[in-house]
């Protein structure tokens, strides 16, 4: 684990660094059919330390989600690198590229839709060891078993299916699966977002814990600059497809530089100074 | 302050084929003033939504029990027929979903959308229920051009989609406009001005608000009255201010106490603490 203070002397070794890395996509006019092109976002350089949280943060719209599963190599993005661990990713074969998924997972903003409602709880958790080509069916229940105690699951709910659980618990349900493949990098893509308060701040907790367990590198993607100040080591902010400011979350949010990260900042106003207002 | 709902005892137990019946609001009474902002906050599953969809008369009686009184303009509305809701629904009561995308439907223009609300209540011609809706998008803040009107919601953004369901609910002036999370499908900017949008027209219309939301800024931008649900029950009704200086419950501590969430970082054994409070609480 790294404590803020250490971040820097470990630049030298950060867990994953994406150079000058963009994403477009090419759509076509309706009728004409002519092709132009998009751009989701540029020139993105990220350093992403080990054992921290980094969170992304900035308006919807800004080309996080796309970023999100650019660094999970779920989309390719158009050019640039994201080196991990020593290897450039975008110049892996199939084979190499399958391997690395098991490096770095992704949980989703609304665990319902990111879950198959046909599957048992069971069944979802040992799918991406299935998909792998990991253990036995036996060695696979039980290492599902263990996961689902390991996010506070009860293990008597092992047969249910997900849409049986609650929003909270489908959120660990997704986490559980997340961490089958005993990743080293987590990305959440607005993972706590669909919660209420409450279940936020329990997810939160559990995810404290499993990073302490599992060794876990934390890439946070989230709107709410609120929620964010709670637990990132780091923060990035995006704005207009670039990142146009990536400090340490403290600083950040004491002395933010970005004239978009001020006016993200100002967007959110804390409950305290929105209090201090009415009973002024 | 004049009182235009008044719920007694509301009780709704949803009907299940497996499991045994619970009660998803369990004996609630509130009342809600003219002009006034309740709020109503409680974590996911706590009966919030419940309450809103059984004023509407929107829970069929096929799948729940509801009991008790709601009281609006001297009428029971649970007493009422479907027919006599219709004419309530969406003219003297009316609500702003939480999805506007969902809410909406995709493969009609958004004016029109707006418009066919008037048509349905007031049965006035198409052109004139249009210019209404026409002058209902400059009210909500959006720019009231053809471009706009002619949309359909997929070429608008979630803001602009959540100020048309808010248009939807306001045209025909209604006394009392249900807000189920209306600003969760929103991010941060278009939260804050949406917002600011609903105080302002709470000023100028005069409207009473039924706020569902759990999240607390938004609360304390707008409830004047507060309810805390756990459960299916109300565990504290009050003054906004009351409740945030002087919470009698320990939940609406945990829920109004933003700032003592556990911290996500490596610093000991912070997060075993904090968890242990959170269990305490809960």
């Amino acid at each position: 684990m790294a404590p803020r203070a250490q971040l820097a002397t470990r630049e030298a070794d950060p867990l994953m660094r994406t150079v000058n890395l963009s994403k477009e996509y090419v759509q076509r006019r309706p009728l004409t059919r002519t092709a132009f092109k998009v751009s989701a976002f540029e020139d993105v350089d990220l350093t992403i330390h080990r054992g921290a949280t980094l969170a992304i943060v900035g308006e919807s719209g800004a080309g996080k989600s796309t970023l999100a599963k650019c660094l999970a190599l779920l989309e390719t993005p158009t050019a640039g690198e994201i080196w991990f661990e020593g290897k450039n990713l975008l110049g892996l074969r199939k084979s190499e590229l399958f391997l690395a998924h098991r490096q770095i997972q992704l949980i989703f903003q609304d665990p319902t839709s990111a879950l198959n409602p046909r599957l048992t709880a069971e069944e979802i958790i040992a799918e991406p060891l299935a998909i792998q080509k990991i253990g036995t069916r036996d060695s696979r229940r039980e290492r599902s078993l263990e996961l689902m105690e390991q996010v506070g699951l009860p293990a008597r709910s092992a047969d249910k299916r997900s849409l049986e659980f609650s929003g909270g618990q489908r959120q660990r349900l997704a986490i559980a699966r997340a961490l089958a493949l005993e990743p080293k990098l987590l990305i959440l893509d607005e993972a706590l977002s669909s919660l209420d308060l409450l279940n936020q701040r329990m997810i939160l907790t559990l995810l404290a814990d499993l990073r302490a367990e599992h060794s876990l590198t934390y890439v946070h993607i989230s709107h709410d600059l609120r929620l964010v100040s709670e637990f990132a080591d780091e923060v990035a902010v995006m704005s207009q497809r670039r990142i146009v400011e990536q400090r340490p979350a403290a600083e950040l949010f004491a002395r933010p530089e970005h004239p978009d990260t001020k006016a993200l900042l100002a967007a959110m106003p804390s409950l305290e100074s929105i209090c201090m207002r009415r009973l002024a | 302050m004049e009182s235009l709902l008044q719920v007694r005892d509301l009780t709704i137990r949803y009907r299940s084929a497996d499991a045994a019946p619970r009660d998803a609001v369990a004996g609630v009474s509130f009342d809600v003033a003219r002009g006034e902002v309740l709020g109503v906050m409680g974590e996911s599953g706590c009966g919030k939504t419940s309450i809103a969809l059984a004023l509407l008369g929107l829970l069929s009686r096929e799948d729940a029990d509801i009991s008790g009184s709601v009281m609006f303009r001297g009428e029971n509305l649970l007493a009422l027929n479907e027919k006599a809701l219709q004419k309530i629904r969406g003219a003297a009561i009316s609500m702003v979903y939480q999805e506007p995308g969902i809410a909406l439907s995709p493969v009609m223009r958004v004016g029109t959308q707006i418009a066919e609300i008037v048509r349905a209540h007031r049965g006035q011609n198409w052109k004139k229920c249009r210019e209404e809706a026409f002058a209902m998008l400059a009210r909500v803040g959006l720019p009231s051009t053809e471009r706009i009107f002619s949309a359909y919601p997929h070429q608008l953004s979630g803001g602009q989609l959540q100020r048309i369901v808010l248009a939807q609910a306001l045209v025909c002036e209604p006394a009392l406009v249900i807000a189920d999370e209306p600003t969760a499908a929103l991010d941060a900017q278009s939260r804050a001005d949406f917002v600011s949008l609903l105080r302002e027209l709470k000023r100028s219309l005069g409207i009473s608000l039924l706020l569902i939301s759990h999240t607390p800024e938004i609360q304390a931008s707008l409830a004047d009255r507060m309810i805390v649900m756990k459960g299916g029950a109300i565990v504290e009704i009050g003054r906004f201010e009351d409740l945030y200086l002087k919470p009698t419950h320990p939940y609406t501590k945990a829920l109004l106490a933003r700032t003592a969430t556990p911290a996500l970082r490596p610093e000991g054994d912070r997060s075993s603490a904090a968890r242990e409070h959170l269990v305490e609480t809960l």
